[in-house]
């Protein structure tokens, strides 16, 4: 429902929010603008009497004199029977030069108010601000409930591509949008009566004016209480009118003055609806605010990138949702697959599996984990397939599920399985689907395997899972789904670096460049030709592909596109497929690869430490987090190998780094050596520092196999617990993030 | 075109019978290419020293900008029974607005003067953009304007 919410008006009003959005970046420019033009002297320096002199000095023909909210004086005057208005410097009551609004500006406000259609136009920019509204505020519930509740909201992000740019961008700008789509259907709202306008008519003109003879502007004494920056508008008299007064505005409100007695009269102070008015306005506007318009600028521009990334994620949502030929009613199936979805990337393995078990021979019935019916009469088979949301909870198509379950009558053949979906770098990592599969088995089901959990859609786990699953039901199944087919580009070895060959854990550093890339001018002049390389950074993923159609194998990369070149590190590992073919490579010979970002496994920027931890040929990606912080930021690495003599990767660069402060600290352990250590041993030393650098907000990058991993998670268990924290804690708050394979 | 009976509180007229003594006037006020909003006029009848007589026609809907036609303003004090049934649409720019009245003939060749007073949103305010005696012999004569007005003219 909410997702609905957020989703609908998104679609339906994208065009004109990218038209209000843009058009309202360009109005913001221009309080920044007026402001840079505009002479302002310091408060209680020049009074309204002083400058409305100066100004008729040099404007005998004055008419009017508007201060608006930036600063900028204009003066209407009359000479020789033609009516002009001039931009004047209020100190020296000197010409500026000529007042014109800008045309451009006028027509973008135009667009801006009404999409140059008048009265229905404003009525579609007030509609569309009242969806922005909606769009901003069912967004934040949405971010709240993916990030685990509002308190959570400013947690760095995980997750990837459409879905965590768009998150991204719209939490930076939200603020700003929700302001300028309120105070924008606020605005619409009074405009149409709506919202009743309060009626300020001003103060009524006087009955009485002394009529004696008239004094010089700067002698009238009203005028000369007035500070110029609280001026908002002075109206002359009609020339050689006795009866006539000057009609005074200022921020506080607005009068009359007595031409020759300069007394104030009929002073009506503004009125609160017209003040409430006036800032709402103003917030819109930016009018005098010009830091305020930037900003609300800054924040506008996010929209259109959010309308395509919002299209994007709905595109993706909708291709992958659940329509397929060969789905058999649930009464008749002998299969029940079941999804459980929040962006629509499980629907695809679902379809996946339902091809893999028709193919099979089954007829399989696949729907939403919210469509779990009363009971399936002929099935044998029950499968569950369900990612996890936010938190824990339970995904958009499976919120129904647990309850419906309670009602659910079991045959005594229907045996289950589960298969979690999630990402590793989630604190509740598949909690959902464990929680399923004990559901279930609390139903009294049979369960055919244990439950498995898939780090971010691994395509080669899921068809790991599918032989294992058709050995338990004695049919072979077959199962392939990579979620997203990759571009691939070809790449060439240009250079590797071999070590470890001594204490049996040979060890390469590759480095690879475009196999395609030409050389000279031609390169230069055929561009366009070439394929386009993704950006990518140090901590990404490059996804090999090996021949015969392997599965691809993912190596992180420890270079960035900036460097012109990828670098992996890769372990020979025994009877590994694609680690052999990649050892097998020579200088020269080429292979298929695509990109994989992995944002969630970066170093953060800024004065906080960075300890970096790795063992064997998990250094890559941490040696390119260390070639890049030219900032020179705390880092420390922690890294352990076996023999200092055979596969210490990365020897001359660390000393290098170390040397010019890129590389703060060092630490290695090996475990052939006399002193047989591993990293968590060197961890566990300097486990004071440590905490000490946790407590003052340091983040924890670890990478390499799994179990160092949990090695050095239970170390930094000990190490959190005076500070009482837990490793959760910190990976919660983005500050412990793991790349393990 | 409107044609409104103008009674200018004249209490000799309402004693005649008013008919008879009534012309019809058409007012023609073409307004320049000033780029803008649509623009607020007030046509409005004064005496020889200015002073306010009555209202002939106010183009614009929105009472809250009518303070803009600052001479119309401070002689109609804003009264609304001032304006009743003699407002239209705002003109904007580039257009002519032609109104078509009934004046009692005691106003013309009088000394009463015509005067339009203008205003633009985010532009200056003009009083007596135009002002013009009410006479027969400036009947059908264009009269430029100081501000927006490119030319007025009145012809019975």
């Amino acid at each position: 429902m909410l997702r609905k919410l957020h989703g609908l008006p998104g679609l339906i009003a994208a065009v004109f929010l990218v038209t209000l959005a843009v058009t309202g970046a360009i109005l913001a420019l221009a309080p920044a603008l007026d402001r840079a033009g505009a002479v302002v002297p310091p408060a209680g320096e020049i009074s309204v009497a002083r400058m409305a002199g100066r100004v008729v000095a040099n404007y005998p023909g004055t008419e009017q004199i508007v201060r608006d909210l930036s600063g900028q004086v204009v003066v209407y005057y009359s000479r020789d029977g033609q009516a002009g208005a001039d931009l004047v410097n209020p100190v020296t009551g000197e010409r500026l030069g000529a007042y014109q609004p800008s045309a451009f500006f006028v027509w973008i406000r135009d667009l801006h108010r009404s999409f140059l259609l008048d009265t229905p136009g404003r009525m579609m920019a007030g509609i569309s601000a009242a969806l922005m509204l909606l769009v901003c505020l069912s967004g934040m519930a949405l971010l709240a409930r993916r990030s685990g509740g509002w308190g959570a909201l400013m947690r760095p992000l995980a997750g990837t591509g459409s879905k965590r740019v768009h998150a991204e961008i719209a939490r930076l700008a939200v603020l700003g949008l929700l302001l300028s789509a309120l105070t924008g259907s606020f605005l619409s709202a009074q405009r149409f009566g709506l919202i009743p306008e309060v009626a300020d008519p001003g103060p009524g003109f006087p009955a009485e004016v002394s009529g004696g003879q008239p004094r010089p502007v700067d002698q009238l004494q009203a005028l000369s209480e007035v500070d110029l920056n609280d001026l908002r508008e002075l109206v002359f008299p009609y020339p050689d009118d006795p009866r006539d007064v000057y009609s005074l505005t200022t921020s506080g409100g607005s009068g009359f003055i007595d031409q020759a007695s300069g007394e104030l009269l009929q002073f009506q102070p503004r009125s609160t609806g017209s003040v409430v008015r006036q800032w709402i306005m103003r917030l819109h506007t930016g009018e005098g605010l010009w830091w305020l318009g930037l900003l609300l600028g800054v924040a506008a521009l996010s929209v259109p990138a959010l309308s395509v990334t919002g299209a994007v994620i709905w595109w993706q949502r909708r291709r992958s949702s659940l329509q397929t030929r060969d789905n058999v009613a649930a009464a008749e199936a002998d299969a029940i697959v079941l999804v459980g979805s929040e962006g629509g990337a499980t629907r695809g393995f679902a379809r996946a599996l339902q091809t893999g078990l028709t193919r099979a021979g089954f007829r399989v019935h696949c729907a939403d984990m919210n469509a779990l019916a009363d009971s399936y009469p002929v099935a044998s088979l029950l499968l569950v397939l369900t990612s996890t949301y936010g938190d824990g909870d339970a995904p958009a198509s499976a919120g129904r599920f647990m309850e419906r379950l309670r009602d659910f009558r079991a045959g005594s053949a229907l045996k289950y399985a589960v298969l979690g979906f999630g990402d590793r770098q989630f604190p509740n990592f598949c909690r959902f689907a464990l929680e399923v599969d004990e559901a279930l088995a609390g139903k009294g089901l049979s369960q055919i395997q244990p439950v498995e959990l898939i780090d971010r859609c691994s395509a080669a786990r899921f068809s790991e899972w599918g032989s294992r699953l058709g050995n338990a039901i004695g049919v072979p199944l077959a199962l392939s789904h990579d979620p997203v087919p990759p571009r691939t580009f070809r790449l060439e070895l240009a250079e590797r670096a071999d070590y470890g060959q001594a204490v049996q854990a040979p060890t390469s550093i590759l480095r690879f460049r475009l196999a395609d890339a030409g050389q000279g001018w031609q390169s230069w002049f055929f561009r366009s030709g070439r394929p386009r390389l993704p950006a990518f950074e140090a901590g990404d993923l490059l996804g090999i592909l090996p021949p015969q159609g392997q599965e691809a194998r993912f190596y992180s990369l420890a270079s960035s596109a900036s460097d012109g070149v990828f670098e992996i590190c890769v372990r020979k590992q025994p009877g590994g497929l694609c680690s052999g073919y990649l050892h097998g490579l020579q200088p020269g010979d080429c292979v298929e690869a695509f990109i994989r970002r992995n944002p969630g496994f970066r170093p953060v920027t800024g004065a906080v430490p960075v300890i970096l931890i790795g063992a064997g040929a998990g250094i890559g990606p941490l040696a390119g987090f260390i070639r890049k912080n030219t900032a020179r930021n705390p880092m420390y690495l922690y890294w352990g190998g076996r023999s200092e003599d055979s596969d210490f990767l990365y020897q001359p660069e660390l000393g290098h780094y170390l040397e010019d402060r890129r590389l703060t600290g060092l630490s290695t352990a090996f475990s052939r050596s006399d002193e047989k250590a591993y990293v968590q041993d060197r961890l566990r030393q300097d486990q004071t520092a440590l905490r000490q650098m946790i407590d003052t907000g340091a983040q924890v990058l670890v990478c390499g196999g799994r179990d160092m991993a949990a090695g050095v998670k239970q170390v930094f268990e000990e190490i959190l617990q005076p500070l009482r924290l837990e490793v959760e804690d910190l990976r919660a708050q983005g500050r412990y993030l793991e790349d393990v394979y | 075109m409107k044609k409104i009976l103008l009674a200018l509180g004249l209490a000799l007229s309402v004693a005649l019978p008013a008919l008879a003594q009534a012309r019809e006037v058409t007012f023609t006020t073409e307004l320049t290419d000033y780029r803008g909003d649509g623009a607020y006029l007030a046509l409005y009848l004064t005496d020889a020293s200015g002073a306010y007589q009555g209202t002939l026609w106010v183009a614009g809907r929105k009472s809250k900008y009518y303070k803009h036609l600052r001479g119309w303003a401070r002689g109609s004090r804003l009264d609304p029974a001032e304006y009743d049934g003699l407002t239209g649409a705002s003109i904007t720019s580039g257009r002519t607005l032609k109104i078509t009245l009934d004046l009692d003939d005691a106003l013309i060749d009088s000394g009463y003067e015509v005067r339009v007073d203008t205003a633009v949103e985010d532009m200056r305010d003009n009083r007596a953009d135009v002002a013009v005696p009410l006479t027969t012999g400036g009947a059908g004569t264009p009269v430029p304007g100081r501000g927006y007005v490119r030319s007025f003219r009145y012809d019975f």
